[in-house]
């Protein structure tokens, strides 16, 4: 397995596409070992999902590229994350300024209780941008990507808990990119929708991936062969397999990988 | 057959006990303020809340002890309410958990516990004697704020812990630092808790008596204060004051004077209530 991962490592003429880099990744809560020593690499301008049972890991590897896990009590981790050839876990990096780089949206829709138009400014606004032109602007331009703007635009001023569950899900990614970050990581998007709403979001994870990375935490695994271009399998804090999706979903390596997708466990 | 039959009984006997609790103390209440608005509500007109106070009974107005409560009560949640809140969202947000965070948790708690004069002592010796206030408002404020201060504390802390982990995680993920996620996210989400709290701290302020006699407010004012630096009286020092007296005619005022007081706890509980339940809505 291991030499599996670094030989599509290796190949020179794809290495400057590495967005990003897990190098000999560790993760520690309280003594409890959650990751136990992953390399990866992630594609830039890919899709690449997260796939694996409950507590394998893949969350908690997913919020080492924008720092989440950095408030978690008792958390402490090993190795190397490079965004960019950068470690991220440097000293002197501004973990503000990385996570406007490094964006992110949850599990489950998350609005501020306060307007849409609020919403999707926030991210701006801490920025100290106040210009209410060129914000509205970024708000309008914001909606439109993810194809909510027509049906809010008569009502920003709205509380943003009145809409939908699909609808606060898409105002969620709308505020994620109106600070125009190059990284979107997504823990399960969808989870919590209902089907119409998860499509929408999957043709709108399709359309993003031509400007931006997207990471993508699922425990759907038809939701991963459908909007990934890239799969990796998670199990028990280790990094099973790591293929084009294609590969994995259709003709996988590993015993483990297809006694999972093929819904043997987990 | 006998069996259920009994436990029939035993669960109505229990039903009806647990209704006289409950209406006991309402009761009482309803008799308490019956009997107070009997002998008070004829003696409160304009002049009375307007009137300085006299030797003479029917003379006699409560203004400047009303006038002192509210000097006394704007200062305490002037001095009370940054305190309290910041040291809330010290211990919520940015102290670590450990040892010093939980011995600190715990003392707070046995600050709430400490008797009201003890506070009453505490402030005569800092506030009136070390840094030489006097008996004055000033130092009858600060007093009361060190009082309420672990209320609005736990109160506070309370009402910011409420608000969802999943806004902070939202704040966080966009970039904004910690004092932003708390000054734009957690602060106005959690207004209305920490109203709450703050109102039904203060509305226990405005009926405290014993810390204030301790530090020196006197029962008998002349003129209403005019500066924080005046000496004073409260509504309580006043009734207490009316109520020990032999004439017959300050028994009354002591009545009015007690409706008062207690139409202005239960207007601020109200308000605690408007703004708990219109919070409680906005986070649904």
């Amino acid at each position: 397995m291991e030499t599996k991962i670094k030989s599509a490592v290796i190949d020179p003429s794809i290495k400057k596409k590495h967005k990003l880099e897990a190098k000999a990744v560790k993760v520690y809560y309280d003594g409890f070992t959650a990751i136990k020593g992953i390399d990866m690499n992630i594609k830039a301008n890919k899709v690449t999902a997260f796939i694996g049972p409950s507590g394998c890991g893949k969350s908690t590897f997913l919020r080492l590229f924008n720092r989440m896990n950095d408030y978690v009590d008792g958390f402490r981790m090993e190795g190397e994350i490079l965004i960019d050839g950068e470690n991220i876990y440097k000293k002197k990096v501004n973990v503000e300024q990385l996570r406007k780089q490094v964006g992110m949206v949850f599990q489950k829709p998350n609005p501020f209780p306060k307007s849409i138009f609020e919403n999707v400014a926030y991210g701006l606004k801490i920025q100290g941008i106040n210009d209410k032109k060129y914000l509205l602007e970024r708000v309008e331009e914001s909606l439109k990507q993810v194809a909510l703007w027509d049906e809010v635009k008569d009502n920003l001023n709205k509380s943003a808990l009145a809409l939908s569950g699909g609808q606060q899900q898409r105002l969620c990614i709308a505020r994620t990119l109106a600070v125009e970050p190059s990284i979107i990581l997504m823990d399960e998007p969808t989870s919590a929708l209902d089907p119409l709403s998860t499509a929408k979001i999957e043709e709108l994870i399709y359309q993003l991936k031509n400007q931006y990375t997207i990471v993508i935490v699922t425990h759907n695994m038809q939701q991963a062969g459908r909007v990934s271009d890239y799969t990796a399998f998670f199990y028990m804090g280790e990094l099973i397999e790591y293929d084009s999706s294609k590969k994995l979903f259709t003709n996988p390596e590993k015993k483990q990988t297809e006694n999972y997708i093929t819904g043997r466990f987990g | 057959m006998n069996n259920i039959k009994k436990n029939r009984l035993k669960d109505q006997a229990f039903k009806i006990w647990g209704i006289g609790c409950t209406f006991l103390g309402l009761i009482l209440l309803c008799i308490f303020i019956g009997s107070i608005l009997i002998d008070g509500i004829q003696r409160i007109d304009w002049e009375f809340i307007t009137n300085l106070p006299s030797r003479k009974a029917e003379r006699a107005g409560i203004f400047t002890a009303l006038m002192g409560s509210v000097w006394i009560l704007v200062l305490t949640t002037i001095i009370a309410l940054p305190l309290g809140i910041a040291a809330a969202i010290y211990l919520e947000e940015y102290a670590k958990k450990g040892r010093l965070s939980s011995l600190l948790e715990i003392n707070i708690s046995n600050l709430a516990g400490v008797p009201s004069i003890i506070y009453g002592l505490l402030g005569l010796e800092i506030f009136v004697r070390i840094l030489e206030m006097g008996a004055s408002i000033l130092a009858g404020s600060f007093t009361l704020a060190l009082l309420i201060l672990p209320i609005v504390i736990v109160s506070t802390r309370e009402a910011i812990k409420a608000v969802p982990k999943s806004i902070r995680d939202a704040s966080f993920a966009l970039g904004a630092s910690k004092w932003q996620t708390v000054y734009m996210q957690l602060l106005p989400a959690s207004f209305g808790g920490i109203l709450t709290g703050v109102i039904l701290a203060l509305s226990r302020a405005v009926g405290e008596t014993a810390p204030l006699i301790v530090i020196g407010a006197l029962a008998y004012v002349p003129f209403a204060p005019a500066t924080p630096l005046d000496e004073f009286s409260v509504l309580p020092i006043q009734i207490f004051n009316w109520i020990s007296r032999p004439q017959a005619g300050f028994e009354v005022n002591a009545a009015a004077s007690i409706i008062i007081l207690l139409a202005i706890t239960f207007t601020m509980n109200a308000i605690a209530v408007y703004f708990r339940n219109k919070w409680q809505a906005k986070l649904k």
